[in-house]
């Protein structure tokens, strides 16, 4: 889960990283107020959960509080890469002498952090990597050794950098590290970290991202910066319908139906589980098919709450079946998952025979689960049939 | 023979009064698996279909060799259970439990390369070796789990628990048995990758062609790629590669945590491509898998 | 009233029994037993289709005085 830049140098602050003189406006007055409280020259940058607000124009500089204000006029509308601003961020400019960066991430096959820096700061890290190897060092730090400080300390020599340079780093970087660690972060990231014309060092951008497992072991923070726990701040804002959707999967404790996305198209689809929605969703866009929705049911979830994800489905404009299809199931039985769409299509209004273009769940339970379906008419397979096949079928009786 | 676990294994299930955990222990041992104990701590005494259960795990092995342990607790025990699994001794520990913050989980690895122990998982069903020995939820009911696994030579592994029993059953309708499916969990950070089960396939005389299923996220494709470049294993290897549609929807995630597409290495396309370089056949549908399986092992012989 | 899919009768003497009543409250797993003010049974309705056809309620009871009714099994 992404912060705000205005959230990350929050926590940062709290935890004593050098930062400038900055306020959170959330209008033309309040940038113009923070500008001249601030004085001199400030920055003011789009408060948005993506990167590349600079060549989206989202950044500018101001030497006046009106100026400021005019900016904050000019910032706030633009969409950067699909996210819309929250507030702009006025921040004082400081006279900068060298740039660095520092990153914390997790290295997925060696299964540790890895602490990236380099002494090319300011622009995007994958380039320097690619052009200026040499200019980026890569350390690993272990999850059940305490940390220690010479982890930042190599990481920093590693890149040439020595001398008071080096000194001033550790600490600041460490810190960075320590925040990484303890807030269960997927991401700790400041780039660039200025050093001023008067040697001392400031971090002028930063970025957290907080992996969303750890939020329920972090709630007092994330209170404390007002971060609501129904912000998901995934790649877009959810829409009502995945809203809705997350509400049926949070009404019951057993099993999953849920994790609803929304498309186009008129094929809904009461797929499961997390792999085989993956591969059914391809199979029917690989057929021609135009899916309504993602969603996963898996884990066995009770009648009702996979009912609720059926009717859900069937709400949504322009859905005229559902395919009902699930690999081999081990956990989720055939029989609980039939009989819930079955009454879903019918407290919907629908007629299940009708309305239910295939059933595809071979597996636990499955003699009683196609009696059921025998009993409604409704057209199902076993195992003989493929995923693969099964969503051909689907997809064939859409006009 | 197989890998990991055949018809001597002895495991310990963790958390087994839980109520998925006590289908599990049922189901494992109506395949004929060696359950020896179980793990609830306070509930010493009871039985779980007649496994004892105990109060920790020292209590079972300071009285038998235990080969492998299933850890079935809540989120926030996870990691105590499977430290207390490895100070234990215990060498091969299935975690089932999902959510499990990242941190914690390499801290679960880093303790078991320390010591030597091998974690599979977490957010996996376990492991199975046909016909001799089930760890796990993997397969369902032991019915299901013989309609769907039938013993032979082809090694399995899958990020996802269900489409491990989905490509079995598959194999199994075309002939074509398995020696050992793994199910190696969903999350970001996991015990064991491909290219870390892949030197125990190498090295099994029974193991004639691997099968995998792969998804969007993580660089854990393009590593068995290199693996069996660098390693020019004698195994064929099949993958199938779900989740295609996700390249075009970078930032969103979709079925297993791990599963996000966030930079180009992390996309199907880019992954497919890394795979076959290294020779590895990628199956367009699931029930492509066996004829390319075949046409490799006849190709071998 | 029935569930769609699933039916569950007891005998009227075994509904009257406080102790059978409490018994088959705690055995179903899908909460489909409750029990009035007075300890007698009470069958929730809502809950009906959620049974799993575990049968500990017909092995909780009497012989015969519990069944579990599949609807769809019936014309
Ligand atoms: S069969 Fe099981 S689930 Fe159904 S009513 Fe009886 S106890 Fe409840």
């Amino acid at each position: 889960m992404r912060f705000y830049e205005y959230e990350s140098k929050e926590l940062f602050a709290r935890h004593g990283l050098p930062l400038g003189q900055r306020a959170v406006a959330e209008s033309a007055d309040q940038a113009r107020q923070a500008a001249a409280d601030i004085g001199g020259s400030v920055v003011l940058k789009s408060q948005v959960l993506s990167g590349g607000r600079m060549k989206a124009g989202a950044v500018k500089f101001a030497d006046t509080p009106d100026e400021a204000a005019a900016h904050f006029d000019a910032i706030m509308p633009i969409v950067v890469n699909g996210q819309n601003a929250r507030s702009v961020l006025v921040e004082s400019k400081s006279p900068i002498a060298k740039e660095y960066y520092v990153g914390i991430t997790w290295d997925g096959r060696r299964k540790l952090p890895v602490l990236i820096f380099s002494d090319m700061g300011g622009i995007d890290i994958e380039e320097v990597a690619e052009t200026h190897p040499e200019h980026v060092s890569k350390t690993h730090i272990s999850t059940i050794l305490p940390f220690s400080p010479r982890v930042a300390k190599e990481a920093i020599g590693a890149v040439g950098v020595t001398g008071s340079e080096l000194n001033r780093l550790t600490p600041i970087i460490s810190t960075l590290v320590e925040i990484f660690l303890h807030y269960d972060l997927t991401l700790a990231e400041i780039n660039p970290l200025a050093q001023l014309e008067n040697g001392k060092f400031i971090v002028l951008d930063g970025h957290v991202d907080m992996e969303a497992e750890a939020r329920d072991k972090h709630k007092a923070l994330l209170d404390d910066l007002g971060i609501q726990p129904e912000e998901t701040r995934q790649a877009r804002p959810p829409t009502d319908f995945e809203i809705k959707g997350a509400q049926v999967d949070a009404s019951d404790h057993r099993g999953v139906a849920g994790n609803v996305v929304g498309f186009d198209g008129n094929l809904g689809l009461v797929i499961g589980a997390g792999g085989g929605s993956l591969t059914l969703f391809d199979a029917v866009r690989k057929h021609g098919g135009k899916p309504a929705n993602y969603c996963e049911i898996g884990g066995n979830p009770s009648v009702k709450k996979a009912k609720e994800l059926t009717k859900l489905i069937l709400s949504k404009p322009g859905v005229e079946k559902i395919a009902v299809m699930m690999n081999v199931v081990s956990n989720t039985r055939v029989d609980i998952v039939a009989r819930a769409v079955i009454k879903g299509c019918i407290e919907s209004g629908r007629d299940p025979a009708e309305t239910i273009a295939i059933f595809r769940i071979p597996g636990s339970w499955e003699d009683e689960g196609f009696k059921i379906l025998k009993k409604y008419n409704v057209e199902f397979c076993d195992r003989s049939v493929s995923m693969y096949e099964a969503a051909g079928r689907a997809v064939a009786k859409m006009s | 023979m197989s890998i990991l676990i055949d018809k001597d294994t002895t495991f310990i299930i963790q958390g087994i009064t839980g109520r998925e955990a006590v289908n599990m222990t049922r189901e494992c041992l109506n395949y004929g698996s060696k359950v020896v104990g179980g793990v609830t701590p306070g509930r010493a005494g009871r039985e779980i279909y007649g496994v004892p259960v105990f109060d920790c795990v020292r209590d079972i092995t300071k009285r038998m060799k235990v080969n492998g342990a299933v850890v079935s607790v809540p989120p926030k025990f996870t990691r105590d259970a499977v430290f207390e699994a490895i100070e234990n001794g215990i060498e091969t520990i299935v975690i089932v439990t999902e959510r499990i913050p990242r941190q914690e989980v390499a801290q679960m690895v880093e303790l078991a390369n320390l010591r030597g122990a091998r974690i599979i998982g977490p957010n996996c069903l376990g492991i199975i070796t046909p016909g001799q020995c089930k760890m796990g939820g993997v397969g369902g009911p032991a019915d299901d789990t013989r309609k769907a696994y039938s013993s032979g030579p082809v090694g399995i592994m899958s990020r996802s628990g269900g489409m491990t029993t989905e490509i079995a059953n598959t194999l199994t309708a075309a002939g074509l048995g398995q020696s050992t499916a793994v199910s190696i969990g969903g999350d970001a950070i996991i015990g064991s990758s491909y290219a870390e089960i892949m030197p125990l396939f190498e090295a099994d005389p029974e193991t004639k062609a691997i099968a995998i299923y792969s998804e969007p996220g993580g660089r854990m494709e393009a590593e068995l790629a290199e693996w069996v470049r660098e390693n020019n294993s004698r195994l064929p290897v099949v993958a199938f590669m779900a989740g295609r549609f996700m390249d075009e929807m970078p930032g969103m995630r979709f079925g297993h945590a791990g599963t996000i597409v966030e930079g180009k290495a992390d996309t199907t396309a880019e992954k497919i491509e890394r795979m076959r370089e290294a020779g590895i056949a990628v199956a367009e549908r699931i029930e492509d898998i066996p004829a390319l399986i075949k046409e490799r092992l006849a190709e071998a012989a | 009233m029935a569930g769609m899919f699933i039916d569950v009768v007891v005998a009227p003497e075994v509904a009257k029994d406080k102790d059978l009543a409490a018994k088959l409250t705690e055995v179903c797993p899908v909460a489909i037993f409750a029990v009035n003010g007075n300890g007698t049974l009470k069958i929730a309705e809502e809950n009906l289709d959620e049974c799993v056809l575990c049968d500990l309620c017909i092995e909780a009871a009497p012989s015969g005085s519990v069944q579990v009714k599949k609807l769809y099994e019936t014309e």
